[in-house]
């Protein structure tokens, strides 16, 4: 993973609700052993025609999102299923950021996992975005925790900050707690197991 | 930590804690992966990118369940893709060292299914596995949820995870149920009430009489969904009814390992006066058999009760929402949803393809035929459940009522392997979601008990069960 830094982006705007991980990626192309290739299939059902044609109206498809890093969507993003394909679909397609007023548990632990920001803003930040014009660019910065919009205005938000120092550095989880190996030890010694899947 | 009251999940959080400190999640010790097809193999490959074993495979179990087709198993996986992630798990398993259950396999079934019916999941664990309905496992006092891949990869290298701890949210459910309301009535009520995003960043815990009164897998399918409130995970308080059914089963202690395991169990309830940040009370004497309408599990109403009407409703985007869930379900807003027709009922899932589910399936079908505008699919939990249904004679009931008897799987209910639903078809389901294109692209879920699923497959239109009873 490369460090996180700064960045500024237009924003894609999806004025929904409840957006589930089946949409962002539906079930069927989860027969996949890779993590590759995903982006093509992010919101597949609400970019595509039947016959996959794209759909010209929906705004992933229009020069709007060209380029774009900041996801901006409804309230509850990423509910549903566990499947971290839901960001490595996002990220592919070259979301670094997506902004709600709140992310569902699974969803937002696998974004960060996966270098993609999940931004939690207050509910009136939330409506003055999605009522700005289109060419409206926001800066992010995760160091300071905050997102900058065009009249100056700072929002911070929330992120755990063992996940900051993570994306900060470019690190993932299991480089740390590998690191607890000799408390994972102690800790085995003296718990109490009952069940052995590989007993006959 | 002691000297002061702690809930179910707490106790069983505290039995967990390997190590703690400033700056950093707790790292939680976890007793038992359940490992699928779907979200593993790309953390088999990570573990492979940085050379490192499963740390315990003895505590890892793996099946096969997304992917696989419900027809004849002696027969190859048409669907290549499909077929190379089965076979990939099985190498996977064979490189690692764990056990795998897979297609040819006795104890073959939808992950959350069989690990209650082996015995693996017992109270006071914590169990993970890459699946959001992992809240499943909660129904015996186990701390049990979903994670994503990287997750599946920190467990399998480590057996532990780094977490935060959630809120508590107790939900108390009182009163009696009254004949043909069930468990999958009380979760759908919930989740109506609390919405789908209203459990985000709490564990529940299910208790009060109404619960109590369950049976095991009644209870299954309560925690089952929720996650579908949005909950990181949901519980209820190991009990007699618990113990009994645990007694016996394969991986369950034995002997004198068992009489401590029971006592240690014990300590498991919340204490008396425990507090919780959250509470909700769900009355059990009134509750009707709930159906959802829309295109989440919150969008339910009482089987009686009228589609929501968007022009009522205030929030512009909630307004919006709900415009756009009823022009997919092809809906009405203020209009009834009983006597809706629908094209297929599909009983199976790992909400609700248990014995018990089957049996209430049978006994409303014993003797009726389904409406012949409607496929029926009844798909078992698990190879165990096949087995049993089998040695009951439910299979012959099923297939004399006009249902099609599959093999063991996820099936419809993700739509992975070919059992899905048509653009535009509605279903009733016995399923966890009704997302858009969730049983396939175009296809529309009614969710509801195995009962209402029953009586509207006998009429060919979504029906209240009690229509049927005595």
């Amino acid at each position: 993973m490369k460090p996180f830094l700064p960045f500024e982006s237009r924003l894609v705007p999806i004025p929904a609700n409840d957006i589930d991980t089946d949409q962002i990626i539906p079930a069927r192309f989860l027969k996949t052993t890779s993590k590759e290739g995903l982006d093509k299939q992010l919101f597949c059902d609400w970019r595509y025609e039947d016959n996959g044609d794209p759909k010209p109206d929906f705004i992933l498809n229009t020069p709007r999102a060209k380029g774009v890093e900041i996801l901006l969507a409804g309230d509850n993003f990423g509910c549903g299923s566990s499947r971290e394909h839901a960001p490595w679909a996002l990220t592919q397609f070259g979301f670094r950021a997506v902004i709600s007023t709140s992310f569902a548990d699974i969803f937002k632990g696998n974004a960060l996992k996966n270098s993609l920001l999940p931004i939690i803003v207050p509910a009136d930040v939330h409506a003055k975005l999605f009522a700005a014009p289109d060419d409206t660019t926001i800066q992010v910065d995760l160091a300071t925790q905050t997102i900058t919009l065009p009249d100056g205005q700072k929002v911070e938000f929330p992120v755990d900050e063992f996940s900051k120092a993570c994306l900060l550095d470019g690190v993932d989880e299991l480089g740390w707690i590998l690191k607890k190996q000799a408390a994972i030890a102690v800790f085995e010694a003296s718990r109490l197991g009952t069940v052995n899947t590989l007993a006959e | 930590m002691s000297g002061h009251l702690r809930t179910l999940s707490q106790k069983v959080w505290d039995w967990h804690l390997v190590h703690e400190e400033a700056g950093a999640p707790a790292l939680i010790y976890i007793d038992l992966h359940l490992v699928h097809e779907v979200t593993s193999p790309q953390a088999f490959q990570g573990l492979r990118d940085r050379s490192l074993k499963v740390r315990r495979p003895d505590l890892t179990v793996a099946t096969v369940d997304h992917s696989i087709p419900t027809s004849d198993r002696s027969l190859p996986i048409m669907d290549p893709i499909a077929a190379a992630q089965v076979n990939k798990l099985e190498q996977n398993c064979k490189d690692f060292g764990i056990p795998c259950y897979g297609v040819h396999s006795s104890h073959q079934g939808i992950v959350h299914v069989i690990g209650p019916e082996l015995g693996l999941t017992q109270p006071g664990m914590t169990v993970v596995c890459g699946d959001s309905h992992t809240a499943t496992h909660g129904a015996f006092g186990a701390l049990a949820f979903g994670i994503g891949t990287s997750e599946v990869e920190n467990v399998l290298a480590s057996q532990c995870l780094l977490q935060r701890p959630s809120k508590t949210f107790k939900v108390q459910v009182n009163g009696t149920l009254r004949a043909g309301v069930s468990a999958k009535d009380i979760i759908l009520k919930l989740i109506s009430n609390i919405g789908i995003g209203g459990g985000t960043g709490t564990i529940l815990e299910y208790t009060g009489p109404a619960i109590s009164i369950l049976n095991m897998e009644e209870r299954m399918t309560v925690c089952n969904m929720s996650i579908e409130g949005g909950a990181r995970a949901g519980m209820i308080a190991p009990d007699d009814t618990t113990f009994q059914y645990l007694a016996g089963r394969q991986f369950a202690p034995k002997g004198a390992d068992w009489d401590a395991a029971v006592a240690r169990w014990r300590q498991l309830p919340s204490d008396p006066g425990a507090a919780f940040d959250r509470e909700i009370v769900i009355d059990g004497d009134t509750l009707d058999p709930m159906i959802t309408w829309g295109t989440n599990p919150g969008m339910g109403v009482s089987i009686n009760g009228a589609i929501p009407d968007p022009s009522t409703v205030s929030d512009p985007m909630e307004r919006e929402s709900l415009t756009k869930a009823l022009a997919y379900m092809g809906l009405e807003g203020g209009k009834p949803i009983l006597g809706h027709p629908i094209d297929v009922v599909f009983i199976g899932s790992c909400t609700n393809s248990r014995i018990s589910d089957l049996r209430i399936a049978a006994s409303l079908l014993k003797g009726r035929k389904v409406s012949p505008n409607v496929r029926v699919m009844v798909v078992p939990g698990s190879m165990e459940v096949k087995r049993q249904a089998i040695a009951e004679g439910l299979p012959d009931i099923f297939r004399a009522a006009g249902a099609d008897w599959r093999e063991p799987g996820c099936s419809m209910c993700i739509a992975m392997n070919g059992d899905q639903l048509r653009p535009g078809e509605y279903s009733v389901s016995t399923s966890n979601r009704n997302f858009e294109g969730r049983q396939g692209k175009g296809g529309r879920t009614f969710l509801a008990s195995p009962q209402t699923a029953v009586a509207s497959a006998l009429s060919g239109v979504v029906t209240d069960v009690r229509t049927l009873l005595g």
